[in-house]
């Protein structure tokens, strides 16, 4: 940690060695860290023959794709369905009420926009543990239980506040002025928004859609109470669901990682599309960029 | 709460928002409000209210609930086993939080310290960490941590260390070190490029100046880096603490992988007492609870954007 700034009369040599070490130490770290990730891919390339041995195999020579294939006749496909039914009526929704909600507080001044901003970051804070039960109690009460409708408007609601802070910053961005001079040029208020402003948000649609489609995608807690049917798992519950079905016999472990391989893929595709955005959106303010 | 400062044209300088107050904002919030009102405001009402209630035998042929004022309240808080969960919450919750801010902090500024083609390997690593959907996340670590077949097994014994067969989750101390290898495994990421860009802002010729000046390494971190990057550590610290109350998914599937007695956090306990005793009443007055230490960490946080909003 010698290096921080480089000295500019500290001797070259001793420099150098102190920067190889620390080279050495990132590249460490970074073995370290993305070993995890690795072993799911690797484990799930490999038959439970070879995963049972004593002596662990870290490469996965020899691996086929027979796990995949046990895994797929497994309900996979039906999850899946769920899932994607679940996150689509989720995402949509979000991002068109977010994005009203986002043009009202960001080119609005109204009575209580303040509370309104003050209420959306707070919500956003609220942990799903501290309310769950709750909602539990109301979707069953209304007989929606094990409903994909059920599940979606508590989606919904626990996307849209940061939805609506991440799109705000974007809609922020974007100067009023040029739809006012679309209007001057003889636009109409409608056309001018959909022909200026609209087309510049694209990124930021895409970016909090992503970002929605991630929690959505990913939710365990809410899941769990609401969707305790087994035909009506989303991926998270399924792949809880391959643990537990494997307790009673000896663990498929490569069943399990390439059940869990499946999982992860798609959200590790879409989480790098929008990494640096979200934590922008996250540490906002305290990083001036 | 109609806050008056909103409808005040304090600042001409903000050129295009319209300062005349009309019915179109109200009806662009109106499908988000509505939605937040039925699927968060309506069973937040209601757990208010449960938990001032009582639900007995009675209730379940269809008598109203009894209002017993604070007496929910009061029978969570004088139990024995509430305050041990309350306990282990908040001592694996500060330990994680304050864990992943060492590891964090330290890795942002190895980031900082290495070479550019060093960086960005260390930074594809983490980013790949930090994308793994959770529950895929605690699949793998209780592969890697599984007694028997387990690879960290594997390793500690040949490193000579007797692991051979020790299994990590049959005691709850043994599942939270699990859980915290797991919680910090993914939360360091985050914090990690966070501070990292905080980091980018320090001023090089100010290091410079000052170890020309004959400041030392641990000296230009404690009076240069640490007070230029702290709005970025209350952040990141606070989020962390607020996240670290939140670890339902983790111990719940470690708890399922196997089950030790008296491993139970905030969140595995209402659920065990709302969905699994079907204790309505005691598990909203403990939910209550929850919210009420969020909101109050959350303060501070919502205040910091609030700012960047104004």
């Amino acid at each position: 940690m010698t290096t921080l700034a480089v000295p500019t009369r500290s001797p070259r040599r001793r420099i150098r060695i102190s920067r190889v070490l620390l080279s050495i130490v990132a590249i460490v770290v970074a073995l370290v860290w993305v070993f995890p990730v690795y072993w799911m891919v690797s484990s799930s390339l490999l038959p439970n023959v070879v995963l049972t041995s004593t002596k662990p195999r870290f490469f996965p020579f020899g691996g086929s794709l027979d796990n995949y294939e046990g895994v797929m006749s497994s309900g996979f496909l039906r999850a899946l369905g769920i899932s994607l039914q679940v996150t689509l009526i989720a995402v949509v929704c979000a991002i068109i009420f977010a994005f009203l909600a986002a043009l009202a507080i960001s080119r609005f001044k109204f009575r209580g926009r303040r509370s309104f901003v003050l209420a959306i970051l707070f919500i956003q804070m609220l942990p799903a543990e501290g309310l769950f039960i709750a909602q539990y109690k109301m979707v069953s009460t209304v007989g929606m239980l094990n409903t994909v409708i059920g599940i979606s408007v508590l989606y919904i609601a626990a996307v849209i506040p940061f939805t609506i802070w991440m799109l705000r910053g974007f809609v922020a961005g974007i100067p009023a002025e040029l739809e006012e001079s679309a209007k001057v040029d003889g636009c109409s208020s409608v056309s001018a928004f959909f022909r200026i402003t609209f087309p510049l948000l694209a990124p930021g649609l895409v970016a909090s859609g992503v970002y929605a489609f991630l929690q959505a995608w990913n939710e365990f807690t809410i899941a769990l109470v609401i969707l305790p049917k087994e035909d009506m798992r989303t991926l998270p519950l399924w792949l809880r669901g391959f643990i537990q079905a494997s307790q009673a016999r000896e663990t498929d472990w490569g069943q399990v990682m390439a059940a869990s391989t499946l999982v992860a893929v798609p959200v590790i595709i879409f989480f790098l599309i929008v990494q640096g955005r979200l934590t922008s959106g996250l540490v906002a303010g305290a990083v001036k960029g | 709460m109609t806050s008056t400062d909103a409808t005040t044209p304090k600042s001409d300088t903000t050129k295009g928002v319209k300062r005349k107050t009309h019915v179109t904002p109200y009806i662009l919030i109106l499908p988000a409000s509505i939605m937040l009102l039925v699927a968060m405001g309506y069973p937040l009402g209601w757990q208010i209210w449960a938990s001032f209630m009582k639900f007995g035998l009675r209730q379940q042929f269809g008598a109203p609930p009894d209002f017993v004022g604070l007496e929910n309240y009061i029978s969570v808080f004088t139990n024995k086993t509430t305050w041990g969960v309350v306990a282990r919450s908040l001592i694996f919750c500060v330990a994680n939080a304050a864990l992943t801010l060492v590891v964090g902090i330290a890795l942002a500024l190895l980031m900082n310290a290495v070479s550019k083609a060093v960086r960005l390997i260390l930074q594809i690593c983490l980013l790949l960490a930090w994308a793994m959907p959770v529950v895929a996340v605690v699949t793998v670590w209780i592969w890697l941590f599984d007694w028997r077949r387990g690879v960290i097994n594997y390793i500690l014994t040949h490193l000579g260390l007797n692991f051979s067969s020790f299994n990590w989750l049959g005691t709850s101390m043994g599942l939270y070190f699990v859980a915290t290898v797991i919680v910090v495994w993914m939360s360091v990421p985050f914090v990690a490029f966070s501070v990292f860009a905080g980091l980018t802002q320090v001023s090089e010729e100010v290091m410079e100046a000052a170890s020309l000046d004959g400041a030392s390494a641990t000296r230009r971190f404690v009076s240069i880096i640490v007070p230029m990057i702290r709005p970025v550590l209350m952040i990141v610290g606070l989020l962390q603490i607020i996240w670290d109350l939140r670890v339902f998914t983790q111990i719940k599937m470690l708890q399922d992988a196997q089950m030790p007695l008296n491993s139970d956090l905030l969140g595995t306990y209402i659920y065990r007492l709302g969905v699994g005793s079907g204790d309505f009443a005691m598990a909203s007055a403990l939910s209550i609870f929850v919210l009420i230490i969020t909101i109050i960490f959350s303060i501070a946080y919502v205040l910091q954007l609030i700012k960047e909003d104004s």
